[in-house]
């Protein structure tokens, strides 16, 4: 089926080459980065209101990690050549830069991972026989020292390296932003804002992330939210959502009030092409209602009962991951539906369902990380009750 | 250069030129195809051994009053280069840009098939072609963000893809703000024009100037003092696209219009 069009596009602009996967890819990124630094929050700022989700989080942020690289893998034309990136990498192309950023946090994530985890390791494996055992006792890597003074050295680690995570997780999530704002080509990505934007709503979908599967893990358990973490969170979110949908907005404004040369095919393209998915889902379903509900939980949270701050939280939490897609969507979907000519514009982009890089393949790389996650936590214990030691 | 200016007449007696040429353009273009890909014998064509890059920097001209929009060089480079439809590594555009109100463009199928007459009942106040094409930028972002280096210039000044280390990432398409790049549906990879560095480098010319019937486009050795097309350059006011960008476009337009972008 051909686009339907309107005005001139110069004729290889007909094709939207970044399609759902380089949608699907910041998103994942930005979930990683955003649980990655609730976790920091309780590892290394020591908020202890956090503490019943800084081992929960962290396990999130990994399995989010490990499929991130997927939809790359999806959407080249040879992805059986990606590794070019890391062989002969081109150093003037942000992209380059990917292998080297992907890998060495993927390290620091994994190294945190291990010495959190580390005495469940131990204690998984002293506990369990045959195969399960071995396996523990390989992934304790020969050290079995569970002592105080190994633990407090365990702990020291631990901060560190979150430390050093907070950095990494802002780069590689602020790189996929800059492979978008440094190109001059697209007035409608070139923007230094794009990675400060990209960085916010990350934040912002980590956390709702994490708000909806903390309570979804409490239900299943059946342990207790516990009030002060949710509050917490539900601050944070408001704060980062306030944040990233100012830096949104003003990216608009700025164009429209210097009426720039690119105002005509933006103020255009917000209109009609994306207007759903930016007015309506953007900006209002996912950015005002949210901002007023999270805004009643921390202005009046003190005088509400926890089902209602819960289900706030909750409606909350799953506008803004709905509203942080749409803001990938109409960013990277959004940038390539007019042409360069600056003359002419796609009608619109309807992925297939079963294309190759089509809605199922999306939805499916983004179920994965749910089932690497429960397979995590049937292992080691990503919650503890209330009241037990726990790093 | 006598020819330029005369799109001041366009609207009749144009009209009736380009009819005739949309209409005998295919049988024009099928002879011609034809003549290139005859054996490499005719006029400079060497075999391309001797062939020193040190010693060339292609640069393309392009005088818009001469091209009369057959499309004739669009199908050339489509059968010379096997791009694949509905994909272009050269295209032309029709501007028609009435006096008063916004100017119309076309460019149907990348006039492959040449263009239908006029029928938007525009009263058209000028009217012209606009061949386009990679531009072979010497500051260009295309190469700059390809993550692997597949895409490189040669040292006589001509940006290529090499399909073989190319993972197909589509960055470079994104990049190039003149929509010269697209992703070959059948290798998978980034695909431009060439420049028919197969052919150049063997002392022809690339397929779309070769056809031209009106010479409107040319290619031109900066390292070749006799070479017209540079005098052209030295001499006459030259235009390129989107100059704003700064990304130092090797093609260069004569008669280009404020409404090409």
């Amino acid at each position: 089926m051909f686009p339907e069009l309107t005005g001139y596009l110069f004729p290889n602009d007909v094709h939207i080459h970044w399609s759902l996967m380089i949608v699907m890819y910041p998103y994942i990124t930005g979930l990683v980065a955003g649980a990655f630094l609730v976790s920091s929050l309780y590892h290394v700022f020591g908020r202890e209101e956090f503490k019943p989700l800084g081992r929960f989080a962290l396990a999130t942020a990994l399995c989010f990690l490990a499929v991130a690289g997927l939809p790359l893998l999806n959407h080249l034309g040879h992805p059986e050549r990606a590794l070019n990136i890391v062989v002969t990498p081109n150093f003037t192309s942000a992209m380059a830069g990917f292998g080297i950023l992907y890998a060495s946090y993927f390290i620091i994530l994994l190294l945190e991972v291990w010495f959190v985890f580390r005495i469940d390791i131990i204690d998984t494996a002293a506990r369990s026989r045959g195969l399960k055992r071995r396996l523990f006792a390989l992934l304790a890597l020969g050290v079995y020292d569970t002592s105080e003074e190994a633990q407090r050295i365990d702990h020291k680690i631990i901060r560190v390296l979150a430390a050093i995570g907070i950095p990494m997780a802002c780069l590689l999530h602020g790189y996929v932003g800059f492979l978008f704002g440094a190109l001059k080509a697209n007035p409608w990505w070139s923007t230094p804002l794009m990675p400060v934007i990209f960085l916010f709503s990350a934040m912002v979908s980590g956390i709702a992330l994490l708000i909806v599967l903390y309570q979804v893990a409490m239900k299943i358990k059946g342990m207790a939210i516990d009030r002060e973490a949710i509050s917490a969170m539900a601050r944070w979110l408001w704060l980062f959502m306030i944040m990233s949908l100012t830096l949104e907005l003003l990216e608009i404004m700025m164009l429209a009030y210097e009426r720039a040369e690119e105002w005509e095919v933006i103020s255009h393209l917000l209109t009609h092409q994306l207007s759903f998915s930016f007015i309506s889902l953007q900006m209002v379903g996912g950015g005002l209602i949210p901002l007023i509900l999270l805004g009643i939980v921390v202005l009046m949270g003190s005088y509400m009962d926890d089902r209602i701050r819960n289900t706030l939280t909750m409606v909350s939490s799953l506008l803004l991951l709905l509203q942080v897609l749409a803001m990938r969507w109409n960013v990277v979907i959004g940038g390539q539906m007019f042409s360069k000519s600056m003359m002419g514009f796609r009608e619109k982009y309807v992925p297939g369902l079963f294309e190759k890089e089509g809605i199922l393949a999306a939805a499916a790389i983004l179920f994965i990380p749910f089932v690497l996650l429960v397979i995590f936590d049937k292992f080691l214990p990503t919650f503890r009750h209330v009241g037990t030691q726990e790093h | 250069m006598a020819a330029q200016d005369n799109h001041r007449k366009l609207p009749s007696g144009a009209m009736s030129r380009r009819d005739f040429l949309s209409r005998s353009g295919s049988a024009v273009a099928g002879g011609m195809v034809i003549a290139l890909i005859l054996p490499e014998d005719s006029s400079a064509g060497t075999s391309g051994a001797d062939y020193d890059w040190n010693r060339h920097r292609w640069v393309y001209l392009i005088d818009t009053s001469k091209c009369i929009g057959c499309g004739s060089c669009v199908r050339a480079c489509r059968a010379e280069n096997s791009v694949p439809e509905k994909m272009y590594r050269t295209w032309v555009e029709r501007y028609e840009i009435p006096m008063e109100g916004e100017a119309y463009v076309d460019s149907p199928d990348g006039s492959e098939h040449g263009f239908d007459p006029v029928a938007n009942g525009l009263s058209v106040g000028k009217g012209f072609f606009v061949p386009k094409l990679c531009n072979h930028c010497r500051a260009t972002p295309c190469i700059q963000v390809c993550p692997v280096g597949a895409s490189f210039a040669t040292r006589d000044g001509v940006v290529l893809v090499d399909p073989e280390h190319c993972i197909g990432c589509g960055y470079c398409v994104q990049a190039c703000p003149f929509g010269s790049r697209f992703i070959n549906p059948e290798t998978h990879t980034a695909d431009k024009c060439t420049l028919c560095y197969h052919r150049i480098t063997k002392g022809m010319k690339t397929a779309c100037v070769e056809i031209c019937p009106v010479g409107a486009r040319r290619v031109g050795d900066r390292e070749n003092p006799d070479d017209p097309v540079i005098e052209i350059l030295a001499t006459r006011r030259v235009e390129v696209l989107q100059p704003e960008l700064l990304t130092r476009p090797q093609c260069f337009y004569l008669g280009l219009d404020m409404e090409v972008r």
